[in-house]
């Protein structure tokens, strides 16, 4: 059997319990197709970035699932009827990760950050950025109260 | 965040001022996985109008702009990033 990462997008005005229904319909779809559902997360309910079918919000799931393929086709099949599901991507993996997934991971940290983000985030140019710059800059006390800097290293040729 | 661990090799330059080469932040033993749900890494990888910046700016390998560029595009199907900003 094959494993897969399903993640399903519902409209944010169904209750967190009707979308426990539906994670459980689709665990109940994968079992009855003699495949097994590994870890299954919930997001909450997060912004999108830009309106679908006039939604600004929406409630994510994801789903690992070790099935073979016809009950990933019936998955699908089934959430292009329903109309809660406002959109939902299967992909293949090699290994599914029992971790939490980064978007949990760092859920606490987003919800301060929340506003930045909706501005699409800095323009990320070059790999030597560190996200933590903002953060240290705003700790670190005035020039002046640091005194002065130490010696340049020599230069290197 | 993990990409703090990224070593910019630090090869002395031939030139005094010349901008040294940097090296593909997804290549190496502790480079971080290219997952369309890590939004926040991601991010790093689009310009401001939500464009995929290219990769000799950003000195990613070819192999991994492709995996980069595909995640890119699974996360803005899920609108966990923006087709374009206005």
């Amino acid at each position: 059997m094959a494993l897969y990462e399903h993640v399903v997008v519902t409209r944010p005005d169904i209750s967190p319990q009707q979308v426990d229904a539906l994670v459980e319909d689709i665990t109940r779809i994968v079992t009855d197709g003699g495949g097994k559902v590994g870890k299954s997360e919930y997001w909450g309910l997060r912004n999108l970035a830009y309106p679908i079918r006039k939604s600004r919000k929406a409630h994510y799931s994801l789903l690992n699932i070790d099935a073979p393929g016809p009950v990933i086709h019936e998955i699908e099949r089934r959430h292009r009827i329903n109309e809660d599901v406002l959109r939902y991507l299967t992909v293949r993996v090699e290994a599914l990760s029992e971790d939490p997934s980064p978007v949990i991971a760092r859920k606490d940290r987003d919800e301060r950050k929340r506003e930045r983000d909706e501005f699409g985030g800095f323009g990320g140019f070059g790999g030597g950025y560190t996200g933590g710059g903002f953060r240290d800059r705003t700790e670190r006390p005035a020039r002046e109260e640091r005194g002065d800097r130490p010696p340049r290293p020599p230069r290197e040729r | 965040m993990a990409q703090q661990k990224i070593n910019i090799a630090n090869l002395p330059s031939r030139r005094p001022f010349g901008r040294r080469r940097k090296v593909c932040p997804f290549s190496g033993a502790d480079a971080p996985a290219l997952d369309f749900k890590d939004v926040k890494l991601l991010q790093r990888y689009i310009s401001e109008k939500g464009k995929i910046v290219p990769a000799r700016i950003t000195a990613v390998s070819a192999k991994k702009q492709r995996l980069l560029s595909q995640a890119i595009k699974r996360a803005r199907h899920l609108a966990l990033l923006p087709y374009l900003v206005k």
